[in-house]
């Protein structure tokens, strides 16, 4: 089976106060280190790989801020990987870039060297509310990354936005919603805010000087985002994200699909061969691990049948359109009633689930409390 | 050793908590060889695990040890370690019984506390020779002479051979030993006589059967024997006698004023009581040995498991449970919301708290405890006088004349200064001044008459919060009165949920009533549709709260093809909900059925 390449940069300009994934400060020598182990790990995996397994159907190159790398470094990166697995015709290969690190050659290097889509980290219109987040850019500088992009070729846009800011209006929220469809992208992700151990934003509300928006608000911010961007004509096809017909994100639906990927760089997480594993998160952690020629990978996880049944049924029920019962069958050889009868039935019943043309799928009453219908199938 | 009566010294220790009991239990054992350092762990005789974390002890041990006195011989010293916490007054006094003597061991720092007192008395009555320590002299503020002042002064005890001592640092554990010998006499008892053995304790094994920890008062018992248990009737042949030094050890026969176990396959713990006779089946004795109090509970409640499957498992554990315990008693009940369970009889909060986590430690349970509760005598409107242990089994009150609750005579110890905090205390909880009593060096005897029902619900916390911990209680039982009491029922989405009525005076009622509301909707947990909560006396509603429903629950984010973290979140969100009771749609956490006790905190 072909599978989806992730690729994890580390590093940003500046941490943003309510994230916790892996990044680092960037340093141009951090940076060089990280490079050369990344090649070394591509070309580990290059050689333990069947052929099958380095057909790439989609690149995704997220972060961090992959665009704090020199844009050369990003382009060896792409080349590559392009020597060194095989891209299947129409591969989506998309980068991460945030306003304020890129501008229109830059982007235009990326385009020419391979990458078909750019991921924007928008987040939201007013200057105060990305201040707040710690973001280090300003609306003016979204407006610009977003024409360049356009200038440069890229055909495949996509812009992540964040509610549930604190201190964060209904109003705002309309504001940005309008601000970004006026913009035309293919493809709008929307993620309400989560609060994550550890970070300065929890820390802030845990001292009381930032206040988490209500959940009722939060609830009116989902709801209008859908009515919104369905009413402008984005297909809501997943929780959180929003394309024009034909411009779901590729990389995306495969992990939705719960389908095999493998993930390079530190903390990056793979699914191969019915295994889950991660990578060492640490940046000396991990070009340790290749300077000695071994896999960086800091833990596995077997997978068993139980478990992939419930991962395939609570990831592909964030697809508005649901689970096919027909593949599910075809997957594990058990009709999905026989595995989660008195579950479905229950939700049913409770009107939060239903069956339709052959799928399984959230109903619109259980689409905000997806988590509920979720821990049933635990 | 040969057995020579004369020789044998049977004693316990009476402290209040914290008073270097246990420590110098240790180093009594350390003294006397019976143990190597190599093998003392901290504090050999509180074995449980939960008594050495509370750092109390809950279960009586006994102990043998040779002692070569500066008199040139040898003797046998068999001390029995009683409990020191106001719940458990009645295991003190079975292991009383078993004594010649006790061991007084008072703070040097804190002096005299209400429960010592209580035990003290216990002691006298038992015609008990007393030896007076002095403990943990070595502290900064230890104050000897104002202690022993108080000793005379309080309990009227001739304090001039009083050992000054500290167990911590082994300073006069020589001096105690040779008291020990001097003063406490030999046991009585003719050992030709027919046996005659008293069963203070016992614990369950499962190879060896019941193992009975006996005090032999007259007569002798050997392997081999026929013997009879007088209450029950039931005779077994002896297959293992021994002694604790301290571990279990054969030694074939008892004597006359040796204690010790013996083990004879007994199968069933009811066959075997802790308070009865045990005699020769070949030779009996006339009459068996005079019985210990019964014991009375003082607190009820219900226990349930949270998995109606486990109910089985929790009807073995009890049983286990009972034969360490004696003071526990129990019967089937059943709950509309709960399901099959147990109401429970205990001495007190302590005793019903260490039980139910004995149940879940040892036992693996998950169970739910409903709120505790006292006694009530109920005489209905047809005049037939009715005792209930349980809120649910109150007639209606068409149908009540009156209802009498339990009052106690409760003495609290502490400095002068705290005197108004205390009463303050007592007087919220319906309490009637009776006495005070000043002791020497600022320390006052306050005696108030309380419902026993205001103590269950946490006056122990709440004196020892408001003294700063410096008040002691002790209390007991003093008789029935009428008050005026009302049923209070918990309404949940529109249910009686019977396990979460109380009886409570009407006055308190409805600001009870308010604060239960409140409480159970900050434990019960939101769910997709909206909750009332409501409480009520008879039909009329005197209090109403909603647990919102959830409006959105969803992880928005994708966390980069980590999906083992969103499993994880997912897991722990689901773990949360296996503890919790399904009540109708409801699901209620364990939390809330004990939420009467902490409404008052604050």
């Amino acid at each position: 089976m072909d599978i989806r390449l992730y690729i994890h940069v580390p590093f940003c300009v500046k941490k943003c106060r309510y994230c916790n994934f892996t990044s680092y400060i960037y340093s141009e020598t951090a940076a060089n280190a990280y490079f050369d182990s990344l090649l070394q790990e591509i070309k580990l995996y290059s050689a333990a790989l069947s052929p099958r397994e380095k057909s790439l159907s989609s690149i995704f190159i997220g972060g961090g801020t992959p665009t704090c790398l020199p844009v050369q470094k990003l382009k060896a990166i792409i080349n590559n990987v392009r020597e060194s697995f095989h891209w299947l015709p129409g591969c989506e290969v998309t980068i991460e870039a945030n306003p304020g690190t890129v501008d229109r050659q830059s982007l235009f290097e990326l385009r020419q060297a391979g990458a078909n889509r750019v991921s924007l980290g928008v987040q939201a219109f007013q200057d105060c509310l990305l201040d707040r987040l710690g973001r280090i850019h300003t609306t003016a500088e979204t407006l610009e990354a977003v024409s360049a992009a356009r200038e440069a070729g890229f055909e495949n846009l996509n812009m992540d936005l964040i509610f549930g800011i604190p201190g964060q209006t209904g109003e705002d929220w309309l504001e940005t919603l309008s601000g970004v469809v006026s913009l035309s992208p293919e493809h709008i992700s929307v993620y309400g805010l989560q609060l994550e151990e550890g970070t300065p934003m929890e820390r802030a509300v845990a001292r009381r000087e930032l206040q988490l928006c209500s959940e009722e608000l939060e609830l009116f911010m989902y709801q209008a985002a859908i009515r919104y961007l369905t009413s402008r004509g984005y297909v809501h096809y997943e929780i959180s994200n929003f394309a024009r017909p034909d411009r779901k994100s590729a990389h995306n639906l495969g992990y939705w699909l719960n389908q095999p990927y493998l993930g390079l760089g530190p903390g990056a997480h793979s699914y191969l061969r019915g295994e889950r594993f991660a990578n060492e998160t640490t940046l000396v952690g991990y070009a340790g691990r290749l300077s000695r020629g071994e896999m960086p990978v800091a833990a596995r996880e077997d997978g068993s049948v139980t478990v992939e049944m419930s991962e395939t049924v609570f990831l592909g029920l964030r697809l508005l359109k649901g689970i096919d019962l027909a593949a599910f069958y075809r997957r594990f050889g058990r009709r999905i009633e026989d595995v989660y009868g008195k579950e479905i039935v229950l939700l049913k019943e409770a009107g939060l689930v239903e069956v339709a043309g052959g799928y399984l799928r959230l109903t619109s009453k259980g689409l905000p409390v997806a988590n509920v219908v979720f821990m049933e199938f635990i | 050793m040969e057995w020579v009566k004369d020789k044998i010294r049977n004693f316990c220790i009476i402290a209040h908590i914290d008073h270097g009991k246990s420590t110098l239990a240790d180093r009594l054992l350390e003294y006397t060889g019976a143990l190597s350092e190599r093998e003392m762990t901290n504090q050999v005789l509180d074995q449980m695990d939960l008594e050495r974390e509370r750092g109390i002890t809950i279960k009586m041990q006994a102990v043998r040890l040779n002692y070569r006195a500066r008199d040139g011989l040898e003797y046998q010293l068999n001390l029995i370690d009683t409990p020191g916490h106001v719940d458990f007054s009645y295991e003190v006094s079975r292991s009383l019984a078993a004594c010649e003597g006790a061991l007084l061991v008072v703070d040097a720092a804190q002096g005299i506390e209400a429960q010592t007192l209580a035990n003290v008395y216990l002691a006298l009555d038992h015609n008990l020779e007393m030896i007076l320590i002095i403990n943990k002299i070595d502290l900064p503020s230890a104050e000897p002479a104002r202690v022993k002042q108080e000793i005379e002064d309080v309990i009227g005890l001739d304090t001039s051979e009083a050992v000054v001592a500290s167990a911590k640092n082994g300073i006069g554990v020589e001096d105690i030993l040779e008291q020990i010998v001097a003063k406490i006499p030999p046991p009585g008892g003719q050992v030709q006589a027919p046996l005659r053995a008293l069963v203070f304790d016992s614990h369950y094994d499962s190879y060896k059967g019941v193992i009975a920890y006996i005090r032999v008062m007259e007569g002798t018992v050997s392997n081999g024997m026929q013997i009879k248990m007088m209450a029950t009737g039931k005779e077994f042949e002896v297959n293992e006698v021994g002694i604790f030094r301290p571990a279990l050890t054969s030694v074939g026969v008892l004597r006359t004023g040796e204690v010790g176990f013996i083990a004879a396959s007994i199968k069933n713990v009811k066959d075997c009581r802790v308070g009865d006779t045990i005699t020769d089946a070949r030779q009996p004795a006339a009459v068996p040995l005079p019985g210990y109090r019964k014991v009375t509970p003082m607190v009820y409640c219900g226990l349930y498991p949270v998995d109606n499957v486990q109910y089985d498992e929790l009807r073995d554990a009890m049983e286990k449970l009972k034969l360490n315990d004696a003071s526990l008693i129990y019967e089937p009940e059943t709950s509309e919301a709960l399901g099959f369970g147990f109401r429970c009889g205990f001495l007190g909060l302590l005793h019903m708290e260490i039980v139910q986590e004995r149940l879940e430690r040892e036992y693996g349970l998950a169970l739910i405890t409903t709120a505790p509760n006292v006694v009530y005598r109920v005489t209905t409107s047809a005049g037939e006088i009715i005792e209930i242990d349980s809120p649910s089994k109150l007639p209606p009150a068409g149908k009540v004349e009156l209802i009498e609750e339990p009052f106690v005579k409760a003495i609290v110890m502490c400095p002068k200064d705290f005197v108004g905090a205390v009463m303050e205390l007592c007087q919220e909880r319906r309490g009637t001044f009776s006495d005070m009593e000043y002791m020497s060096a600022g320390r006052v005897i306050l005696t108030y008459d309380l419902p026993l029902s205001e103590i269950i619900y946490d006056f122990f916390d709440q004196l020892k919060s408001r003294t700063k911990g410096y008040a002691s209680l002790d209390y007991e039982l003093s008789g029935y009165r009428e008050s005026n009491l009302v049923k209070l029922d918990i309404i949940i989405a529109g249910e009686v949920l019977d396990a979460l009525s109380v009886i409570i005076h009407r006055d308190k009622a409805y600001s009870r009533g308010r604060q239960l509301v409140e409480k159970l909707r900050s434990l019960i947990p939101r769910h997709l549709f909206e909750i009332p909560i409501q409480s009520a006396i008879g039909n009329h509603i005197i209090a109403r709260e909603t647990v919102k429903a959830i409006r959105k629950n969803v992880l928005a984010k994708c966390y980069g093809g980590d999906i083992t973290r969103k499993r994880k979140l997912l897991e722990k969100q689901k773990e949360g909900k296996k503890r919790m009771k399904q009540v109708g749609n409801v699901e209620i956490p364990q939390e809330a059925f004990m939420a009467v006790l902490s409404v008052d905190k604050k």
